[in-house]
């Protein structure tokens, strides 16, 4: 059945717990680069960068990738191709991959794909909201803000931009 | 937004919009070629023949390394040094060639209308890069590309069209293209290498260079093309000079910020002053660039269609 699983003060919740472990990890903030993955780790690498700001008072550098090109599958999903923005040299640095939610992991693998292509990072961190089970290649999050299974039959979808924030999951078309 | 043909042969297969999604795609593509890794895994295990029936320096180049920037196998055949030379026919080299198991052809081809028979006996997608006196649909998205680059809008700009036009696949495709978009087309040239029909409003034959350029907000230059034979509808390369080669002085007259284009090769001082292209006022190589860019763009739309 389709249905929200998480809303506002419980999403509220895992963002502050996500933000806080990657507080706690105590980043070099002067050598990070936060990296949101598009399109669903936009919104919580912004919320993750303010965080961060907030409690560091550090504004350290945020950009994003688009994966489309990197993917294993490029022409079973068609996806209008959209900028990786990372106007930055990115060697030396260390990285903190976002995404909202992680699933098989293969979305991850291109994320890390299409860095590579912009220099050589010191490290590659990742951060997801929701780690919802499903890996299909070995790739582990490093800051999970809460962990759930799904089955495989559902998606996940996060939305925190609203006045209501929810996290609820669909049966896949 | 998505485009389900299999081909490319003619810019009058695409809508406006296809235009614009082509051009939109293609700005994305171009951001690969400035990183330092100037490559994307996402043609893997694609294999594209390139046949070049004609001989082409930027069209072909442009091709090879757009491919090679997607990843796919690439793979030049020399026409001559191929079994054409030994009499074999077009559809059975295409046939031969087929059984290979191609993605994508990309024909330049000196007789009009040979892509559009390719495409019908392969499964395979063709980008026609060049046919005959017919058309060229992917230096028309480039041009666009370019003109969006330095204007905001192609709707009831003045372009003009200079030179051989009659013999020009170039200019049949930017006039295709730019009226989809709602240009003012000014086409001017010997009368011998005007257009035979013109059935559209937008489209006007200028009397004079000076009635042509007037105001013009850009203005694609045409090469005289010797090897069409169109230097036998002209008396001579020097008159051609007199009456049709944009100079400096000519140029006073269009708009303050008129961008001027070239598909190249340029016959310098016959079609332009060398001393136009030489003050950098000409927007070519961004052209050249461009040009990447859209044929990434045209190969990842074609082979991702879902034609397959």
């Amino acid at each position: 059945m389709n249905g929200i699983i998480f809303k506002n003060d419980e999403v509220n919740g895992i963002i502050d717990v996500l933000a806080a472990k990657i507080v706690k990890f105590k980043f070099n903030l002067s050598n990070l680069i936060i990296v949101g993955i598009k399109e669903g780790g936009v919104v919580p690498s912004n919320i993750i960068h303010d965080k961060v700001k907030h409690a560091a008072g550090f504004d350290c550098l945020l950009g994003y990738v688009d994966i489309t090109l990197y993917r294993d599958d490029s022409f079973d999903v068609k996806k209008t191709v959209k900028s990786t923005e990372l106007p930055f040299n990115i060697n030396g640095k260390d990285i903190l991959l976002v995404d909202d939610v992680i699933c098989s992991g293969r979305t991850v693998r291109a994320a890390i794909d299409d860095l590579i292509c912009f220099g050589r990072p010191k490290s590659i961190k990742l951060a997801v909201l929701i780690d919802r089970g499903g890996r299909e290649i070995p790739i582990c999050p490093d800051f999970t803000g809460k962990k759930i299974k799904i089955p495989n039959k559902y998606d996940v979808r996060v939305e925190l931009e609203g006045k209501n924030k929810f996290i609820e999951k669909l049966l896949k078309v | 937004m998505d485009y389900a043909k299999k081909d490319l042969i003619s810019i009058n297969d695409l809508s406006k919009s296809d235009i614009l999604y082509f051009i939109d795609t293609a700005k994305e593509f171009k951001k690969i070629s400035l990183q330092d890794i100037k490559k994307v895994p996402t043609m893997r295990g694609k294999t594209i023949l390139n046949l070049f029936f004609e001989p082409s320096t930027r069209t072909k180049t442009s091709f090879e390394i757009a491919q090679k920037r997607l990843s796919a196998d690439t793979i030049n055949l020399s026409i001559s040094q191929s079994s054409v030379v030994k009499g074999e026919s077009l559809s059975d080299t295409i046939l031969n060639l087929q059984a290979m198991k191609p993605d994508a052809f990309v024909i330049r081809h000196y007789e009009s209308g040979a892509p559009f028979f390719i495409s019908n006996i392969t499964n395979a997608s063709v980008i026609n890069a060049g046919d005959g006196i017919n058309e060229h649909p992917t230096q028309c998205l480039l041009d666009i590309m370019t003109i969006f680059e330095h204007k905001k809008e192609i709707q009831s700009s003045k372009i003009a069209i200079i030179g051989d036009v009659f013999h020009s696949r170039v200019a049949r495709s930017d006039i295709a293209g730019l009226s989809k978009l709602g240009a003012e087309i000014y086409l001017y040239g010997p009368q011998t290498l005007m257009p035979r029909f013109i059935n559209s409003d937008n489209i006007k034959i200028a009397g004079s260079m000076v009635q042509a350029v007037k105001e013009a907000d850009v203005i694609i230059m045409l090469r005289v093309q010797k090897e069409r034979t169109a230097i036998y509808f002209i008396p001579s390369i020097e008159e051609y000079r007199t009456y049709f080669k944009l100079t400096d002085e000519i140029l006073k007259l269009a708009s303050k910020d008129v961008l001027i284009l070239h598909p190249g090769p340029v016959n310098r001082d016959v079609e332009i002053s060398g001393s136009i292209i030489n003050s950098g006022r000409t927007a070519i190589f961004d052209q050249v660039e461009n040009g990447i860019a859209i044929r990434m763009a045209c190969l990842y739309i074609l082979l991702g269609g879902r034609h397959s």
